[in-house]
């Protein structure tokens, strides 16, 4: 990477200014938090319900601050081999096997047990970079317990020991974002390291906003009776509630269509985009779909 | 400490103890822990931090920040904006009457024209459209003046502010018959009303604190523990919501189990495989994935009357959870036993599971009363062949009998064949074994839990899905 010239925030609206510039509209709380990551050297666990943003903060806060992201994504039975390191065992056996027979065994281990026969992963990436990262560990309640013990030592030391090398302590601090979908508690001693930070499906003003940032050209009353329509939406009972990318994805089809105004007609069409599940779209289509019939062009003919 | 007696007794919390910002943090998390939110004392400390870092004197930017350290779940996030409000409205209250500050009065306002009332109306329709608070607190005041002066305040604020609403004619819902320049015409936001209610209420309470130059006694937050839905339709999409976070649960629960077990069983067909990579030395081991155990269940529901909608509730998450398991047998009883396993194959709906099994199963013969004798002896011929020491076996009842024979020895036959026999009761424990109930015969053969709220509910499936040590 070109090392771009890295930025340190030195204010809440200096943070929110700048994730406003790649991007990412950051509410209240968002900015202030991550201001204080960025001071405090603390991890951030973020939670909330899927697609508001979680893993996307982490992306604009890499690209406005000028770091590298180094992802970890958390899986049922990721283990530290994929998480850590891992020893290069191929190119260890190469090496043995490449070496004339009269080498003694001290120099073979010596020499197979160097920096280069380690793999590095993306913890290992992320404390022995050169240049500040920005550490996003995604998901992280889809792993087990004893992964989240590990992790403890890693982020309250940011250092990582190999028995055959020794210590690899962290040249600079990298801020570090946890996401979790709360599938399961998390262990207090893993929050109690932790800043918190909820993120829900932001509020009307806020999400036109976003909404108008990635559909620029879309017309500003359909903007925001969609956002309108998609909040009615969320109060629903569903499987699968529409999340920001989905409201995006509506605006733009929208705008390709070319529609003046979101109407019964135009809803029942289109709602494939923001609901995806067969038994929600009934719901939906009941209980939204009826309310939007609105007075101007045909009233209430939708069945 | 005792909620009543403690540094927020009746003299109010800055009255006792040290003054300055650093004591009244502290008191805050004391506070916060007794509402059940653990705070700890690096919590605290990180709060210090985090206020070192940033401009506290704006208030959005002070609470987020000790909310980022203190509260560490949406749960606990909750409690402290309650805690924070109540905390600092009382401390700011307690600080003015001590130095004498009153609110300048707005009793000089005079009585109001009907003209002019009318523009207060609008003005504050206006703010609220445009969701201005401290436009909103002000007029706020001026309402409470306004009205208050006209008829006498109740003295209950949650009526006055109701009546102050009314008066103002404020509503969510669009008024047509208002001019459209009038901004109440399409209606007000549902957010905005609620905020300025909210400021309503807190300066009634200020004007209260004021005449009367104390505190009222703070009381702890409610019970915000829920309760099980009660009516059989109740809260559907509270069920919903717990049903989804059990499974989730659940489904990484196992993983952990498989986790521990890991470097049990080398898998040696997948090692030499892996090993031709490496000229047939086994450099790797490859394990064998290690699944956890899936019970199989049966499930016995009382649906009589009394207990009919704990039961069906029960069923319905049982049956979400179906992957969870091996094999599961639902059975539904009220004098008689019938399996209605099918029903929730084919309904997916909470609602049509109820309807079905209320005109399908044919399970109350005359008297409609539970007969849990003939119940047990039922289902003990019906799958006395299939029982065996890895089943389940689930009960879920009142225990109560009308009077009836228990029959506690046919129970004992079924627990001692099944692997493992539950008792859930949807009472509280409280009223076990009062009246005519007989849990305690039933008690001596099985586990028994109570189960009437979720999270009693979530701690037996914990322990439903904890993998059998043996075998």
């Amino acid at each position: 990477m070109s090392a771009p010239a890295s930025t340190e925030p030195a204010s809440v609206a200096d943070v929110a200014a700048g994730l406003r510039s790649v991007g990412y509209l950051p509410g209240e709380s968002t900015a202030l938090v991550s201001y204080l990551a960025t001071k405090l050297g603390k991890p951030v666990l973020v939670e909330g319900p899927a697609g508001v943003g979680k893993t996307e903060l982490a992306k604009a806060l890499a690209s406005y601050l000028g770091r590298e992201l180094v992802r970890l994504q958390c899986y049922e039975g990721l283990d530290e081999a994929k998480a850590l390191y891992e020893w290069n065992y191929r190119k260890q056996l190469l090496r043995i096997q490449a070496e004339a027979a009269g080498t003694g065994w001290e120099a073979v281990q010596d020499d197979i047990f160097g920096e280069e026969f380690l793999l590095a992963r993306p913890l290992m990436t992320a404390i022995a970079s050169e240049q500040p990262v920005v550490l996003l560990i995604d998901e992280i309640d889809k792993t087990d317990q004893e992964f989240e013990a590990m992790l403890l030592e890693v982020l309250s030391d940011f250092q990582i020991s190999i028995p055959e090398l020794g210590r690899v302590e962290s040249r600079t601090h990298p801020i570090v974002l946890l996401t979790s979908n709360n599938s399961r508690e998390l262990t207090e001693a893993l929050k109690r390291r932790c800043l918190y930070l909820w993120l829900d499906y932001p509020e009307l003003e806020h999400e036109l906003e976003i909404v108008r940032l990635h559909a620029p050209e879309i017309d500003e009353t359909v903007a925001r009776r969609l956002v309108e329509v998609i909040g009615m939406v969320r109060d629903l009972d569903l499987k699968k509630p529409p999340s920001i990318a989905e409201s995006i994805d509506w605006a733009r089809a929208l705008l390709l269509l070319g529609v003046k105004d979101i109407d019964a007609a135009t809803f029942n069409e289109t709602m494939a985009v923001i609901v995806k599940h067969r038994t929600d779209m009934n719901v939906v289509a009941e209980r939204v779909g009826l309310k939007l019939s609105p007075p101007a062009p045909a009233p209430a003919d939708v069945a | 400490m005792s909620p009543e007696g403690g540094a927020r007794g009746a003299s109010g919390p800055s009255s006792s103890g040290p003054e300055g910002l650093p004591a009244r943090i502290l008191e805050l998390g004391e506070e916060l822990r007794r509402e059940g939110v653990a705070v700890g004392t690096s919590e605290l400390l990180d709060a210090f931090q985090v206020l070192g870092e940033i401009d506290w004197t704006s208030q959005r930017d002070f609470r987020e920040a000790l909310a980022a350290t203190l509260a560490k779940s949406q749960e606990d996030r909750r409690v402290f904006e309650l805690v924070f409000e109540r905390f600092f409205f009382r401390a700011v209250e307690v600080a003015a009457a001590r130095e004498g500050i009153a609110e300048q009065s707005l009793a000089e306002l005079g009585e109001l024209s009907e003209e002019e009332l009318d523009a207060l109306r609008e003005q504050i329709a206006a703010a609220l459209r445009d969701g201005s608070e401290s436009a909103m607190r002000d007029l706020a005041r001026m309402a409470i003046a306004a009205f208050a002066r006209r008829q006498e305040g109740s003295g209950v604020i949650g009526v006055d502010v109701q009546r102050i609403r009314r008066a103002l004619g404020l509503r969510a819902e669009p008024q047509p018959e208002l001019p459209p320049e009038d901004p109440r015409h399409d209606g007000l936001p549902r957010e905005a009303l609620r905020r300025f209610e909210a400021l309503l209420r807190r300066e009634l309470e200020r004007s209260q604190i004021e005449r009367t130059g104390k505190l009222p006694p703070s009381r702890p937050l409610g019970e915000l523990d829920r309760a099980l839905p009660s009516g059989p339709l109740a809260d559907l999409a509270a069920v919903h919501r717990v049903v989804a976070q059990l499974r989730r649960r659940l489904a990484t629960q196992g993983q952990q189990m498989r986790g521990h077990r890991r470097h049990a069983h080398v898998d040696v067909r997948r090692t030499m495989r892996a090993s031709l990579q490496t000229g047939g030395v086994p450099v790797e081991l490859k394990f064998r994935p290690k699944r956890p155990k899936r019970p199989e269940i049966y499930v016995l529901c009382d649906v009589s009357t009394s207990v009919t909608s704990a039961s069906v509730f029960f069923l319905s998450v049982l049956h979400a959870l179906h992957d969870t398991f091996r094999k599961m047998r639902s059975f539904v009883f009220i004098e008689r036993i019938s399996e209605v396993t099918d029903i929730f194959e084919h309904e997916r709906s909470f609602k049509g599971v109820s309807e079905r099994i209320s005109t399908d199963a044919g399970v109350a013969d005359i008297s409609g009363y539970t007969d849990y004798g003939r119940v047990w002896s039922e289902f003990l011929a019906d799958v006395e062949d299939d029982l065996h020491p890895r089943a389940t076996v689930i009960v879920l009842g009142d225990a109560r009998t009308n009077g009836r024979d228990p029959r506690a020895d046919i129970f004992a036959q079924i627990a001692a064949k099944a692997g493992r026999t539950f008792w859930l009761n949807p009472e509280p424990r409280l009223y076990w074994n009062y009246g005519d109930s007989v849990i305690s015969a039933y008690e001596q053969y099985c586990t028994a839990f109570e189960c009437w709220t979720t999270s009693q509910l979530e701690d037996f499936v914990r322990a439903l899905t904890r993998p059998v040590v043996s075998a």
